[in-house]
Formats: structure tokens, sequence, C-alpha cells
């Protein structure tokens, strides 16, 4: 059962991988994103991390992805244009994925993997924000100010000229 | 088989590959922003994968938030500099946008 | 301190305002449609009377107990506990937080009754009572917050209505940039703040005993000395930060230059926030954090020390104004100095006592300048006003009565707490004769001005000829465009009931602390002693020269025993000196023997001028500041053009210098010899240009491919 569900979502995941590729429509790859995001907090979620979980919901499907499709649509005047996603240059692109994949997958068997045993599942909001708070503050404060001048560069980028 | 660390690595390197497959041969911006979303994604499933089993205690799965946060961030002005782009040159096609080649 | 007796009803004290500012600001549109304004005002004070209700049940309790049981708190939620950090939703009173809880939402109360009249024309009347509520939650939330960071929150809340209310009517250019000054201004004051409030925790977590609770900060205080920060004594530098702050939050040198600019709000906006409440917030938190205070000297001297200029030079630019507004602004900023100046001297509860009289009497004369600019449409220049007296009566009276108590004349409140404050800073032992000499002066500069606006507005004859300045920040008010000819008549009586009622608080409320000379018992002193160490506890520091005498005055004087007839002389003086701010007001503005122009003209006119033009400050700001972030960002624009483009071109010149020398070698030295390496030079020299093509795709294969040669070249 545990197997089976996680195969169902490891699959949901790869899937809608597979469907941001290789889609030719650049709205069904958004809701193939969609899926593939979905699916990787449900990975998160057997991975005992409910707090990530969480905010990849609300963060990708809720945020970035609304935010792409906002752009998808401010981009295209849609009643006349085709919505494009054009892709060039697939075959090259194929063998070269391929090969890198072989050589990643290799990697994944042979490397020497330190596994612990499993510690039970425990929420984890409580240390991550402890973590944030003590070991990670100083990245953490970096990555507000980040926010900040990207919240500030997305104004100044997307606004229509103000001045003349 | 028992799931392991292996089976979420298998699924890290597929959305990974599919991310770059994106990435290398989408000519719509917002397509190619897409496949970076897989790429950062795939990455968080290994921080969270590793943290979970190879007893990192809550390091991982910071990381994947601060992750998460960046993608916000990158979305934000990517998606803005897109919109920038399109009033430009009227297309978001990645290649036709080359006046600055050198 | 004992144990605090828990009590359940005091975040309703914030809570009820704040449900108003809610319904008002969520579903205000459709109610103010639906039910017209009047169902608006009631939303919104219905919820500031039970915070009043709620706060005379807490003092009433509070009076019930003994005097150093005087403390309750109201737990509500455990709220951030990290590491070492312990900080809970919890809200307290005290004797200070009693008596400014008090403060704010009765003054409060009678403001947000006066506003239902001033601004019955307003079109978004909701939006401003969502605001003015908002404000309440936020002032209550700073009063009774019992950690830092909950005092924090309710910091900054009252600092967002305050820019949202100065931009109330933001349509207007000069509101909006008055409003982001504002904002900006406390910006600067806020990083003082949190700085000094993160270092208090380092310093207390140093040994093992961090914490922002104001009562545990209280008991923990002494672990604070003789540590040090960059060669600083910590005690000093987290009282000069937490100082840093309150200059910005309440107006002194050198943040003081939002207030006067924020009277572009709503008068009665100016009356509650930029005179009774949010700019007290700077005294209240040094009140509560005396026992730190008292600690550093050093920044008690210069707490005193900018106190006091800001009280002078906040006073002479105030005898130039004319607008009426600016007048009480600049006088606000004068009145917080002597606020400063008695933090400063160690005397904290005559800064409190200050604050709480001044909060009625400046109150006062805001909404009965609103009640001026009201009946006259929104006239603001005091050369267009006059003879009001007869229109205006009740406006007048209680103008006149709360002037008479800024001024400083007995026995109004004005009297008992500025010539304490004087007193105090005469004859504390952190206080100097300079400090009464400039604050008797400002003192009397003050009654000047003061009694010149009475005059120019309600004496002499009606100047108003009213072409129409309507220029000032009115916009929404433009109907009245259309008045010819007006007779300025008397404010509704929801207007006057306000002032009537605050008139008699400037009278009255002086009694509360009559000082033991004049055969009072100092209650008001005695209220707050379990909470404000008196001033002559402190340690000396500077002795100087009276300071024996002085210190057994002033211990005498807590004992009410006979007292030192200096204070009787210094008494004296103070009225005299005030006296004769009002005599020559009286002979320049009623009765004209003395020439206005014979001061203005003086030497060239250029100290007028000076304080006409507010020494210049907007100016001079504006050259450094400003001016300067421009030039620092012209700067680092000027650093990427040069230096990093310049990198990047000099890697680029670097490398077709490389190949050339490459095929220079090839060419002169080899050649003939190895021509086929001269060829897969040119090769890659070809191919290597053809890599900056300006095409993603080019670099992104250049990188995948080159990852996947790396993962092969280690796995094979």
């Amino acid at each position: 059962m545990y197997a089976a569900l996680f195969y169902f979502i490891a699959g949901l995941t790869v899937i809608g991988a597979l469907g941001v590729a290789l889609s030719t429509n650049v709205v069904y790859s958004a809701m193939s994103l969609l899926a593939a995001l979905v699916g990787a907090s449900g990975l998160y979620v057997f991975l005992a991390a409910d707090f990530v979980a969480v905010v990849q919901i609300l963060v990708y499907v809720g945020g970035i992805l609304i935010l792409t499709l906002f752009a998808i649509l401010l981009t295209h005047q849609i009643a006349e244009i085709q919505v494009s996603n054009r892709s060039v240059g697939r075959l090259p692109a194929l063998g070269l994925v391929v090969l890198l994949g072989l050589a990643m997958g290799a990697a994944i068997l042979r490397a020497p993997w330190h596994v612990e045993p499993l510690a039970a599942a425990t929420p984890t909001t409580y240390g991550i924000g402890d973590s944030f708070l003590n070991q990670y503050l100083l990245p953490f404060e970096l990555a507000s100010v980040v926010l900040l001048t990207a919240l500030v560069g997305a104004i100044v980028l997307s606004r229509k000229e103000l001045r003349e | 088989m028992s799931i392991g660390l292996h089976h979420f690595l298998f699924v890290s390197l597929l959305v990974f590959l599919c991310g770059l497959f994106t990435v290398l041969t989408r000519r719509n911006a917002i397509g190619v922003l897409m496949g970076v979303e897989l790429i950062l994604n795939s990455a968080n499933i290994n921080y969270i994968a590793f943290s979970r089993y190879g007893g990192g205690g809550y390091d991982g799965q910071v990381f994947s938030v601060f992750v998460i946060m960046l993608a916000a961030a990158e979305a934000a002005i990517g998606l803005a500099i897109v919109l920038g782009i399109y009033r430009q040159f009227e297309t978001i096609d990645v290649e036709a946008t080359d006046t600055l080649r050198g | 301190m004992s144990d605090p007796i828990a009590v359940g009803y005091l975040r309703w004290i914030i809570l009820a305002p704040l449900i108003g500012a809610a319904i008002n600001g969520l579903l205000g549109t459709r109610i103010q449609k639906a039910a017209g304004k009047n169902a608006i005002a009631a939303i919104a004070i219905v919820p500031v009377l039970i915070s009043f209700v709620l706060a005379l049940n807490a003092f009433r309790q509070l009076l019930s107990l003994p005097a150093d049981h005087r403390f309750l708190l109201d737990s509500v939620s455990r709220w951030i506990h990290v590491g070492h950090l312990r900080v809970d939703m919890a809200f307290w009173v005290d004797p200070l937080s009693a008596v400014m809880i008090l403060v704010v939402t009765g003054i409060g109360g009678l403001i947000h009754l006066y506003s239902v009249g001033y601004m019955h024309e307003e079109p978004s009347f909701w939006r401003f009572f969502a605001y003015l509520n908002l404000f309440m939650a936020a002032m209550l939330t700073l009063v009774l917050g019992d950690s830092l960071l909950t005092l924090f929150v309710g910091w900054e809340g009252v600092g967002l209505c305050s820019y949202a209310l100065i931009g109330f009517w933001y349509k207007e250019w000069a509101n909006a940039s008055a409003a982001a000054k504002a904002f900006l201004v406390n910006r600067v004051g806020d990083f003082g703040f949190i700085v000094g409030m993160f270092a208090l925790f380092w310093g207390l977590d140093q040994t093992g005993q961090g914490t922002l609770v104001v009562r545990e900060i209280a008991q923990r205080a002494h672990l604070l000395d003789g540590q040090l920060l960059w060669g600083i004594a910590l005690p000093t530098f987290i009282t000069m930060a937490l100082f840093v702050g309150a200059t910005g939050k309440s107006a002194q040198i050198p943040l003081y230059v939002w207030l006067p600019d924020a009277m572009a709000g709503p008068t009665p906006v100016s009356a509650l926030i930029h005179a009774a409440t949010m700019v007290t917030a700077g005294v209240y938190m040094i009140g509560r954090l005396n026992f730190l205070f008292s600690m550093a000297p050093a920044t008690l001297h210069v707490i005193a020390t900018i106190g006091v200029l800001t009280a002078f030079f906040a006073a002479t630019i105030g005898v130039a104004q004319y607008d009426i507004k600016k007048v009480l602004a600049y006088s606000t900023v004068s009145q917080l100095g002597f606020m400063f100046i008695a933090m400063g001297v160690g005397a904290y509860s005559a800064g409190i006592f200050h604050l709480f009289t001044h909060a009625f009497f400046k109150a006062c004369l805001f909404l009965g300048s609103g009640s001026v600019i009201h009946a006259l449409h929104h006239e603001q220049d005091m050369r267009h006003m006059g003879g009001l007296r007869k229109y205006m009566p009740v406006t007048f009276s209680t103008f006149f009565v709360s002037t008479l108590a800024i001024a400083g004349m007995p026995p109004f409140a004005g009297f008992f707490s500025k010539d304490e404050i004087l007193w105090q800073a005469f004859a504390s032992p952190h206080g100097h004769w300079w400090i009464w000499l400039v604050g008797t002066i400002t003192a009397g500069i003050t009654a000047f001005y003061m009694f010149r606006q009475v005059f120019m507005v309600f004496f002499g004859e009606y100047r108003g000829a009213h072409g129409g300045h309507h220029d000032d920040a009115h916009g929404s008010h433009g109907a009245h465009h259309g008045h010819a000819v007006h007779h300025p008549h008397e404010s509704p009586g929801i207007m006057t009931t306000p002032l009537i009622v605050l008139a008699a608080g400037a009278v009255l409320v002086g009694f509360l602390n009559v000082p033991g000379g004049l055969g009072g018992s100092h209650r008001f002193e005695t209220w707050l002693a379990p909470v404000l160490e008196p001033a002559h506890e402190a340690p000396v520091h500077e002795p100087h020269g009276l300071v024996k005498k002085v210190e057994h005055a002033a211990e005498e004087t807590l004992e009410h025993a006979e007292h030192d007839p200096l204070e009787y002389l210094l008494m004296v003086i103070s009225v005299l000196v005030a006296g004769g701010g009002i005599l020559l007001a009286w002979l320049m503005y009623v009765r004209g023997k003395i020439d206005p122009s014979f001061f203005s003209d003086a030497w060239a006119g250029v100290p007028y001028r000076t304080i006409f033009n507010k020494y210049y400050v907007d100016e001079i700001y504006e050259a450094v500041f400003v001016n300067g972030a421009l030039g620092l960002s012209k700067m680092l624009a000027a650093f990427d053009r040069v230096i990093v483009d310049g990198i990047v071109n000099g890697v680029a010149t670097l490398t077709r210098l490389v190949s050339q020398a490459d095929g220079a070698f090839d060419k002169y030295v080899v050649d003939g010899i190895v021509n086929g390496v001269g060829a897969v030079t040119m090769w890659v020299g070809a191919r290597a240009r053809a890599v900056q093509t300006g095409h993603i795709y080019s670099y992104l294969y250049a990188i995948v491919i080159g990852f996947v040669v790396i993962m092969f070249a280690r796995l094979l």
C-alpha cells in the first residue's frame, strides 16, 4: 500500500515533468507543472517534511504557478496567435539528456550513500523555525533582503514607464 | 523492495532531466522558466531525501525552504523581465532577442 | 515587584478598537451607503468607549491594591519562543500604563466624537474612522505590551496609521509626500530602537538571562553593568540607541522635521496622533525603561541637551509661523522637548506628568484650531483671521484657557507640570542651571507665540476677505469654493463638547500634582513612584556647585517638608517671564504699540528670515541626505559602468590579445614548421569567438556538455 502510493505520487511527479518538457501548448505545460509540483509536495510528505510540503503548495502552486499563468496570458494576444511553445533541436538535446541521465543514474547506484535508520516522523515546523532563527539567521535575513529586492525589482521592471 | 533513498533520487533525476530538456529545447521564455522550476524542485527532493535518510536534522529542509524562496524571487523577476521583453520585442522567443549579441 | 494579578479583560481594550477598525475598514463603503455616516461613527466610537470603560476598570482595580502590588497582567498566548528568546502576547497595566491608557482612550474618545462633526462632509468617512480605530488599537498595544517586542509592534502600528492619516487626502501631492516623509524619518528612529532592543537582549543573554519582557529587564538590568560593546558601556549604548528611536517618534532634534509637515492630515488627527498620543510614545518608552536610563548618566545628559535645544529652537520657529496649525505643531515639538528635559534630568514622573497635562491642553488647542478652520472653510492662514471671539465664543474661551495652560500661567495645568520640570532641571543631580535658564526663556517664548496666535485669530477685526486659500490639503472639500462673503459661525455641539471637556481638563488636571511647596501632596508622582525612580535617588554623576544644597532640597521636596525658598523664587521668575511674553504679544498684536516689523527687520532681517525658514533644516537635509543618496547611487552606477564593465571588457580584450599573441607566435616563430598547429589555433580562436554569440543556448549547451564530460570522466 505504502509502496503503491509512493509509485503513484512519483509517477504523477514524473509524468507532470514530462508534460512540461514535451507539451506543445505552453498552457498545458503550466498545467503539467502543477501536477509535478503537487507530486513533489506529496514526496515531501513521504519524507516526513510536512512544513516544506505545505510551503511547496503555498508558494509554488499558490504563487509561482499563478504568476506563470498570468505571464502566459499577458504575453499572448490569445485570440489571434496560437499559444506557441516552439521547441527546436530536440534530438541533440535528447541525446545529451540521455547521456547525462545515464551518467547520473550510474552515480546514484554506485555512490556509497550514508544512510541512517529512519527516525519516527515528527512535526518539523518548530525545528525549522528554530534553525532559521539560530543557526541560519544570517541566510534567513539575507533571504528576506533578496525577496524585498526581487519585489521592488519586479515592480520596477514590469510597470509601464511612469515619467514623461 | 521497500521504498528507500534510491527511489527518491531516481524520481529527482527524472524530474531534473525533464527540466533540463525543457530548458534546452524551449524557445518560449516562460517555458524555459518552467524548466528551471523543475530543476529546482528536483534539487529540493534530493535535499529532503538526504535530510530524511542521512539523519542531518533540519538542515536539508531549511535549505529547501531557501530554494523555494529563491525560486519565488526568480519567478517574480524572471516573469517581470519576460513582460519587459515582450513589450520591447513583441515576442518572448529567447532566440529572437539577441540584440546584445557580441 | 510582586507577582502580577492575572486578569482577562486587558486584551479587550485593544481588541475592541481593532474590531471596529476591521468592520469599518472591510465593510465601510457598504455600511456608509446602506446606513449612513452615523452608523460608521457609532461603529467607531462604541469600541473606544468600551476601551475607556475597561481602562477605568483597570485603574479602579489598581487603586484598590496596595501601592507596590499595582500590577495586572493578561497573558493572551505564547508568541515567539526561539532559542533563549521568550516573548508572549501579554498585556500589563501598572501605574504608568494606567495613566497612558486613560489618556489615550479618554482623549481619543473625545477626538472621535469631534471628528464626527469635523469630517461630516468627507466622502470616505468610513476610511477615516477605520484608520482612527486602528490607530487606537496600535497605540494601546504600544502602551500595554509587556515586552519591548510587543511595544514595538504597537510602535510600528502607530507609525503606519500616522502615515495613512497624514496622507488621508492622498490625491494632493503635498500630503502624500508629507506622509512619506514622516514614514521615512520614523524609519531612521526605528532603526535605533531595533538596535537598542537587540543590544539589550544580547547583553542580558551574555549572562544567560536574555529577555525582552520589561518587568524582567527591570529585575536583571544590573547584570548589564560593566559590560562593554565596542568600547562603550553597554547601558549607554542601549539607551542611546533607544533614544534615537525616541527622537524619531517624538520629533526631537534631529528627526523632528516630519512633524510640522504632518499637519497636512485632518486636524483631529493632528490633535490625537501628532499632539496627544503617538508623539509621546518616545517619552513613554523612556519612562517605561527608566531604570536602564538611570544606569547611563551620559545618555541622560544627551537627552536633556537634545530636549532643551529642541524646546528652544522649535519655540523660536513657532514665533514666525502664520499657519495656525504650524504654530501648534512647533509648539508640540517644543513641549515634547520639555518632556525630554524632564527625562534627561532623571525627573521621570515630571516628564510623564507634563505628557499628561500636555495631552489635554494641546488636544484642546488643536481641536480649537480645527473648529476655526472648519468655520472659515479651510482657511489656515492667521493673517486672514481675527475677531473670531465674537463669532465663536465657545471655541474662543476653550482655546484661551488652553493657551493659558500651555503658557504656564497658574493655576492652569501647564503651570504645575512645566514648573516641576524647570525646578527639576535646576535641582536634580542630573540637571544644570543652564538647562533651567534656556527652559525658562523657552517658556517665555512659548507664552509669546501662543498669545500671538490667540490675538491674531480671536482679537481685532475679522480680516477674512475670503479669497479662497483652498490650496492646502483639502482637495476633497472643493465644494466650498463658491462661498463669496461668509460669516464665521460657531461649530456644532458635537465639536464644542469635546472642546469644553478638554478645556476643563486643562484647568483641573494640574491639581493632581501640586508640589509640596504650594501645599499639595504630589499625588501624581506618588502614584507613579512604584514604577519610576524619583530623580534624587539616581547616582550623582557630576556634582556642580549647588549639588549639596540641591540634593537636600530635592529630598525634602518629596518628603513634603520645609522648602527651599529657591523653588518659590524660580516659580515666580518663570511666571514673570511667561507674563512678559504675554504682555509683549499683547502690545504687538492688540494694542499695536510695538510694530512686529521692529523685530522682523532687526539686524537686516537675518534672524527673522532664519527662523521663518525654520533654520533651513529641510533644505540642509535635502542637500545632505537626499542628494547624498542620489550621488551615491550615481557613484554606484559609475562603478558598475567603469569597473565592472571594464573587467568584463578587459577579460575579452585579454583573451583577444592572448590569441593574437598565440597567433603571432605561430606565425613568426613556428611558421612553416608546424603549420598544422597554427591552423588548430586559428580554428580554436574562430570557435572561441563564436562562443560569444549572445545566444543563451550556446552557453547552455556548453555547460551541459561540459557537465556530461566531467561526469563520464569521473565515472569511467
